[in-house]
């Protein structure tokens, strides 16, 4: 997830600049007909696969019935979704999401950059090489690993990190089942994972930095802070800018695959998001249409804060997505 | 350092900070990973104690015996390397030739390709539609529900058409078509035979996301012999299903089993977590390079 976030950067909102000629293009058509083939397998896979499934919504708004098909199901208006907003557990379930993603944000957004900027100070090459080796390391460790390891090691009475806090004089609580550590746990076991790749990123906005700027700022006085606070720093600006709408922009898109592997009947009440909701309607309880109106509203919601987010940074700054 | 001026006092202790600073990252990711690696192959009784804190205590390969007498987790591997290999490939198939066309200038139409590709960046279906999407096509419980539905990323995509447009000039591919050289000629034989790092990278990305993705194995695999390793591995990790499971010694388990159950058990989840992570910790240093490409790739606002 974290690369995927970054990659955005480079995405091109189509700029529509054509003024040629139709005829012009017929012939550049013709010319380039393979490039069409080329395509072709990107074309078929979004349109089906991505595409396809959007045909599907349209369950939401029905009363699904797998012998009758999505056609042949009949309407049922916004009902799932008035049961939805209506139920007892809507407000839990938006503050589970909203909380986590929110708490994610203010604990995982800072540190990468903390530690991009720490990473750039550190003159001596081979520990730099290492310190960057292994911090990357975890980001290769599979979701289902990591609930592995987050279970083994806070295991109640065996695990390492229960040891570690005992040792310290504390007494370890029951991280796996009492709800009010799960949004910890999640989230710093998601900074454990992903902190050190998430500074590639920033690294490669500084390695940007003209080293006269850092000559001239240390011969006029600077200190290494000043210098940090006045050179480094604003060449990264527009990088978190970016980074930052991407992740307003999935606040209620929280990482499901881990939350689900995570959950247990005894931290429901803190653990159980919108996503994993929908799963848990949608696949195991087979309640398609109600599942697909939960997960409607979850993605307007998302598409809609993207676009509000994008819209406040491009009133106050350059730097936003489109 | 050109110039040499003499740092102040702060400075100096500045920079001793930012070296504790990192050398704490270092510690807080490095230190578990070394307690995994121990803890399998020590003795669960010590480790469950915390006796065993750093290096090795009572060595026993008893779970990495286990763990490869274990049929299903073979099974698992097989599967999974099956699944990484197709999928990856059909993931380069289609991410390289629609990354090229949409790098070319004069590919009529790259607009509405690329504009249709980034939609669903930000809107999808979700996850009930794409489901009765799979089932309607009959692809439940077959490689292809694994493979296909993860056939490309738009964030993939585009790094590569970033690649292209930077480093294939614009004069080559005139001077090719000038000589009457076709597109297909041109990407097959000119183009990519020069985007071997896009190629590395691309496979890597792609591999590793293979190699360790299990929710669409957990939603559309139902028959047990297909489920790739990561399946697996939740059964074992966060199930707990493990010592009950039929493997090759199944006698010595149960005895085992009533003895110290939760202990054994304990040893057997390292001893596969580092079976499972091993491959790809283990090749990951030496294709650092290409992942940090990649990352670096994708930041270009191009």
């Amino acid at each position: 997830m974290q690369e995927t976030k970054s990659n955005i950067m480079s995405s091109v909102i189509p700029k529509v600049k054509r003024k040629k000629e139709k005829k012009k293009s017929w012939n550049k058509i013709v010319q380039n007909w393979e490039l069409y083939i080329f395509i072709a397998p990107a074309f078929l896979y979004f349109l089906i696969f991505h595409y396809g499934p959007m045909y599907g919504i349209q369950i939401a708004f029905k009363n699904f019935v797998p012998t009758k098909g999505i056609m042949g199901s009949s309407w049922v208006g916004f009902d799932h979704f008035t049961r939805f907003f209506n139920s007892y557990y809507f407000w839990d379930l938006l503050w589970n999401t909203l909380s986590i993603s929110l708490y994610e944000l203010a604990v995982g957004f800072p540190i990468p950059i903390i530690l991009a900027l720490a990473f750039n100070e550190v003159k001596n090459g081979s520990f730099k090489k290492l310190a960057q080796t292994v911090t990357y390391a975890p980001h290769f460790i599979s979701v289902v690993v990591m609930g592995g390891m987050i279970i083994t090691f806070l295991s109640p009475s065996s695990g390492m990190a229960v040891h570690l806090i005992e040792w310290l004089g504390f007494d370890a609580p029951q991280f796996l089942t009492d709800p009010k550590w799960f949004k910890t746990m999640y989230v710093f076991s998601g900074v454990w994972q992903s902190a050190g790749w998430g500074t590639i990123i920033y690294l490669a906005a500084l390695s940007g930095v003209d080293p006269q700027q850092h000559e001239a700022a240390i011969i006029d006085g600077a200190s290494r802070l000043q210098r940090i606070r006045y050179i480094n720093i604003p060449v990264i600006i527009p990088t978190m800018t970016i980074l930052l709408i991407l992740n307003v922009g999935s606040l209620l898109g929280v990482g499901f695959e881990k939350i689900l592997l995570l959950q247990n009947p005894l931290n429901m009440g803190a653990s159980d998001v919108i996503s994993t909701f929908v799963y848990r309607s949608g696949l195991v309880d087979a309640q398609y249409s109600f599942s697909t109106a939960v997960g409607l509203f979850n993605s307007v919601v998302n598409a809609f804060l993207l676009i509000t987010v994008n819209q406040i940074v491009r009133r106050t700054n350059e730097n936003s997505l489109w | 350092m050109v110039v040499t001026v003499k740092e102040s006092g702060r400075d100096k202790a500045f920079a001793i900070g930012i070296y504790i600073y990192v050398f704490l990252a270092f510690i807080i990711v490095a230190y578990p990973v070394v307690y995994m690696l121990s803890a399998s192959i020590s003795d669960p009784k010590l480790v469950s104690s915390g006796e065993m804190w750093l290096w090795p205590k009572g060595i026993t390969f008893d779970g990495y015996k286990r763990v490869f007498e274990n049929a299903s987790i073979w099974r698992g591997y097989g599967n999974t390397i099956l699944y990484t290999v197709i999928g990856t490939l059909i993931n380069l198939i289609v991410t390289l030739p629609a990354a090229y066309a949409l790098s070319r200038k004069d590919f009529v139409g790259r607009n509405f390709f690329m504009g249709m590709f980034m939609v669903t960046m930000f809107f999808g279906g979700g996850l009930v539609p794409s489901y009765l999407l799979i089932k309607n096509l009959g692809m439940v419980d077959t490689i292809w529900a694994i493979v296909i539905p993860s056939a490309a990323s738009i964030w993939n995509i585009i790094v590569s058409r970033t690649f292209f447009q930077s480093t294939i000039p614009n004069e080559l591919q005139e001077a090719a078509q000038i000589d009457g050289c076709t597109n297909m000629r041109l990407f097959f034989q000119i183009v990519l035979p020069l985007s071997m790092p896009i190629i590395a990278v691309m496979g890597l990305f792609y591999g590793v996301g293979n190699w360790n993705s299990y929710f669409s194995a957990l939603i559309y695999l139902n028959d047990e012999n297909k489920f790739p390793l990561q399946l697996i591995l939740r059964q074992i990790l966060v199930l707990q299903e493990m010592s009950a499971q039929p493997g090759g010694s199944m006698d010595a388990t149960t005895a085992l089993a009533l003895n110290n159950k939760a202990e054994v058990a304990a040893l057997v989840k390292y001893a596969v977590i580092i079976v499972a992570t091993l491959p790809i910790i283990a090749i990951y240093p030496f294709l650092q390079r290409y992942f940090v490409q990649g990352v670096m790739i994708g930041s270009v606002k191009g």
